[in-house]
């Protein structure tokens, strides 16, 4: 019936079509419906660079107005992957310049950037409102500086920790004195200094300014003439905070942030005498989101004082610091809160300054609406995870992360088996899942039979056999990235199902069993994924032989075979 | 990981964890397994007690009035408490009870025993309300995983001190290039025995050995000079003048080039392939080679245990 609708009625029924997963579904329906879908899809999400060509996607998508694009495989991000494996952006850029896109929007995570890009980028695409890097690495403040340059109508410009060269130009002062539609920048991963005066200037004149995240360069002298100026600003990251609580400084930025009643959002804190803390005692009641992960600097004393204040605190990132004690103050203030990333401190001493399972219990306990869970903690029981699965049933990422990878429940001595169980036994809208701790075989047999709706699973020293992976592989039907370290799988599980990994996005699996010939054979198989090897070893004389093994192989679905920019040490088999 | 060296041989042989068609070894039952079957049947699980679960069961019907949540008995964790985790033999590692019907374990084998990667016997005793203070086990690449960014500050290095992200773990065990993010410069405190004065050098600044010995040469050269100087009361001798220091690397000069790893020891220079030197020298260190122990041609590349430390 709905087929004899003309497609003026399709386009404005799709328009209410807002997901991904929505869009791509109605795409597939027939084909004038993936007619009208593909010409009116504005924002296009791209979970893997190289599953696709530029040119393909402009071609499928020509009113795309917004990218998303991720490169790197995650575990880049814990340097397993060497340096040049690849994920440029330009190619991209230079794709849609060349099609007369009209890109406003570019977000990119674990890609490479060059300043090259970023030119080019900042000059083709004259609406260009909003660019965010997560992550990413490859440029300098001198791509910075064409993009504040350039972009005449830039709203956003969110850079989260990515790598970048300070060049130490003067890029913040090339936002022309025109530009005045800024609402959110955030520069706080920059290294090095930046103009104060032109940020003074640039943030008196963008009334819309949202969200501003400021460097460690930024001094606390500042960063109250900057408050002063914008006390609209809703999410606050200042790196650099005051020191000295007699001091004038200090008087000033206490006045001001109590002004600042719209701040809902607080980060940075990287270099800050806890006794100057109370001066943002008054944002505190108004706090949904509050991020000191990267403030060593407050001890937990301190730490308790202002989460106390801070009742209405939805998204929690601290240092585990906090103690096992503090988190239980969490647990009685914070009812509201949804996401909870608890990392580790010092990495060298293990003493009695972590966390343990008794914090996340009691976090459990008081935060039922606990849906985000990142925690790093030195030991862990079974118990315990049964009881944070009974109390909190609504997880959708749960991320446990063990100090010693393979450390078994700290009371039995028993692996983590059960405990895991009972998280994605109780959690029926689990997506994403880390596991670590001693883990068998038996962990897998529970991921498999009750993680429906997983999305994305993280197995580090885990296992016992390859009947662990293919637990994995044969119960998730959801399954989009597995990621594997140092796990007994080998060559059985890696081929037993090939064709679910062209219903995955990706595999990765390294120090694991495959081997050469386990890789080839599957590359052989399936002509739509990329096998890819890394090869970091020096001594590479020829093929080496099928039954030795693969230190890291990554694999992926694609629709346009083995990419093109692979460097010498990766090869696509 | 620590302790793999893939380097000359087809497949890894530490932390073996993949049974290729070798039966996993089975720790000798006497030790562990204190006949505990019985414990098996009572052990916290999620399914019926008992029985082999197979993949078939795991797609049939899923009967949740059979999962006994928190069902411990004090039984399993009694035995459990006895588990001999405490005892650390080289070639054994976590004894696990396994819910397969055949009492197989996992052990892994050591080679080197001095290279122990994570010691269970470190972790927590069953009194879990008291932690304890124990050693951290030995660093794994990329564990725990958190971002570069995080890592400089666990280690207590501020932000605004570290010129990129630098990764603390070594990779020395790897024996092969381990490729890192890493800045483009690598600063290092050079010092020279009887030069007061230490310098610095960029090591990613040189290429190879050869130019790094020239670069300390130039460096020192002048200081030495200036010292001889001041020592003979401001008459400078014409003839000597500035004297090359050469032999850095080979033992054959008046000084040896040293260096302390990211393990804290002291090694020759030159060892280890020139980007391995790169990432894991620390600092420098120019020493006069009739200090050093046994320095003649083809001597043994190793750790020198040097009585004085590097001030």
């Amino acid at each position: 019936m709905i087929n004899y609708f003309p497609e003026e009625v399709l386009w404005h029924v799709f328009s209410f079509l807002t997901s991904h997963p929505d869009r791509n579904a109605a795409s597939l329906v027939c084909k004038s419906w993936y007619n009208v879908e593909r010409f009116s899809r504005g924002k296009v999400f791209i979970g893997n660079c190289y599953a696709i060509s530029p040119e393909r996607m402009i071609s499928r998508f020509p009113r795309v107005r917004s990218l998303t694009l991720k490169g790197k495989p995650h575990f880049a991000d814990f340097n397993l992957i060497p340096q040049d494996w690849g994920g440029n952006v330009y190619p991209w850029i230079v794709a849609m310049a060349k099609g007369s896109t009209n890109l406003e929007e570019l977000r990119l995570k674990r890609m490479v950037v060059s300043d090259e890009s970023l030119e080019l980028l900042a000059k083709s695409f004259p609406n260009f409102k909003s660019l965010v890097l997560v992550s990413c690495e490859g440029f300098t403040t001198d791509g910075l500086a064409a993009i504040a340059s350039n972009c005449r109508f830039l709203r956003e410009l969110d850079l989260q920790e990515n790598e970048v060269e300070d060049r130490r130009g003067q890029w913040l002062s090339c936002f022309p004195d025109s530009c005045t539609s800024l609402s959110s920048l955030n520069f706080a991963c920059l290294k090095g200094e930046v103009n104060v005066a032109a940020l003074e200037r640039l943030v008196a004149r963008c009334r819309n300014l949202r969200s501003l995240r400021l460097n460690h360069a930024v001094p606390p002298d500042a960063l109250q003439k900057i408050l002063a100026q914008a006390p609209q600003l809703v999410d606050l990251g200042a790196d650099s905070f005051v020191h000295d609580p007699e001091s004038e400084t200090y008087n000033k930025l206490k006045n001001v942030m109590q002004k600042c009643s719209s701040i809902r959002s607080l980060s940075g804190f990287l270099d800050v005498n806890a006794r100057c803390l109370p001066s943002i005692y008054p944002i505190c009641i108004n706090l949904t989101s509050l991020n000191l992960s990267y403030a060593p600097g407050i001890y937990s004393k301190e730490l308790v004082k202002l989460i106390h204040k801070c009742k209405k605190l939805q998204r929690l990132w601290i240092l585990d610091t906090i103690g096992d004690k503090g988190l239980g103050v969490v647990a009685s203030t914070c009812k509201e809160l949804q996401e909870l990333r608890v990392f580790p401190s010092d990495l060298h001493v293990v003493g009695n300054v972590a966390v343990t399972e008794e914090g996340l219990v009691a976090i459990s306990a008081g935060c039922p609406n606990l849906n985000s869970l990142l925690y790093f903690c030195q030991q862990m029981t079974n118990a315990a995870l049964i009881t944070v699965a009974k109390n909190c049933p609504n997880f959708i990422r749960f991320r446990l992360c063990t100090l010693n990878p393979t450390i078994p429940d700290a009371v039995t001595m028993q692996p983590l088996d059960e405990g895991f169980g009972a998280i994605v036994q109780s959690c029926k809208g689990l997506k994403r899942l880390s596991v670590s701790g001693l883990l068998t075989d038996q962990v897998f047999l529970y991921i498999g039979m009750y993680a429906e709706q997983l999305e994305m699973l993280s197995i580090a020293f885990a296992g016992d056999s390859d009947k662990g992976m293919l637990y994995v592989l044969n119960g998730c039907k959801k399954l989009k990235k597995l990621e594997i370290r140092d796990s007994p799988f080998g060559n059985m599980a890696l081929l037993a199902d090939t064709g679910k990994y062209e219903t995955m996005r990706s595999l990765w699996m390294s120090s694991c069993g495959v081997t050469f010939g386990g890789c080839k054979t599957l590359a052989e198989k399936m002509p739509r994924l990329n096998v890819e090897i890394i090869n970091e070893g020096d001594e590479m004389e020829g093929r080496p032989d099928d039954r030795q093994k693969v230190e890291k192989m990554y694999l992926y679905r694609t629709l346009v075979g083995p990419r093109k920019d692979a460097p010498d040490f990766v090869w696509t088999l | 990981m620590e302790g793999y060296s893939r380097k000359d041989m087809g497949c890894p042989q530490l932390l073996d964890l993949i049974p290729k068609e070798r039966e996993w070894l089975v720790k000798s039952a006497q030790e562990t397994n204190h006949g505990l079957p019985e414990e098996k049947k009572l052990e916290l699980r999620l399914g019926p007690p008992g029985g082999d679960w197979t993949i078939k069961q795991v797609n049939g019907p899923k009967n949740e009035s059979l999962l006994p949540f928190g069902h411990f008995t004090k039984a399993a964790a009694a035995a459990a408490a006895t588990t001999p985790w405490q005892h650390q033999t080289k070639a054994s590692f976590f004894p696990l009870m396994g819910k397969e019907s055949s009492q197989t374990c996992r052990t892994v084998e050591l080679q080197g025993a001095e290279k122990k990667v994570f010691s269970p016997a470190n972790t927590a005793v069953p009194n879990s309300s008291s932690a304890q203070k124990r050693t951290a086990p030995a660093p794994v690449v990329g564990w725990p995983p958190i971002r570069s960014f995080r890592k400089n500050l666990a280690n207590g290095n501020s932000f605004k001190l570290s010129s990129g992200s630098q990764n603390v773990v070594p990779n020395k065990d790897f024996g092969k290039k381990h490729i890192e993010n890493c800045p483009k410069s690598k600063f290092v405190k050079i010092n020279m025995d009887g030069v007061p004065i230490g310098r610095k050098v960029d090591l990613k600044a040189y290429k190879s050995y050869e130019k790094l010995s020239s670069a300390v040469d130039e460096l020192f050269r002048g200081l030495i000079a200036a010292q001889s100087d001041s020592s003979t009361n401001g008459i400078k001798n014409e003839v000597e003048g500035e004297k090359l220091i050469s032999g850095l690397l080979d033992g054959s000069g008046e000084y040896t080039l040293v260096y302390e790893d990211n393990e804290g020891d002291r090694m020759l220079v030159g060892d280890v392939p020139w980007d391995m030197f790169v990432s894991t020298a620390k600092r420098l260190r120019v020493l006069k080679s009739s200090e050093l122990p046994t320095l003649s041609c083809g001597s043994k590349p190793g750790k020198l245990s040097l009585d004085h430390s590097m001030k």
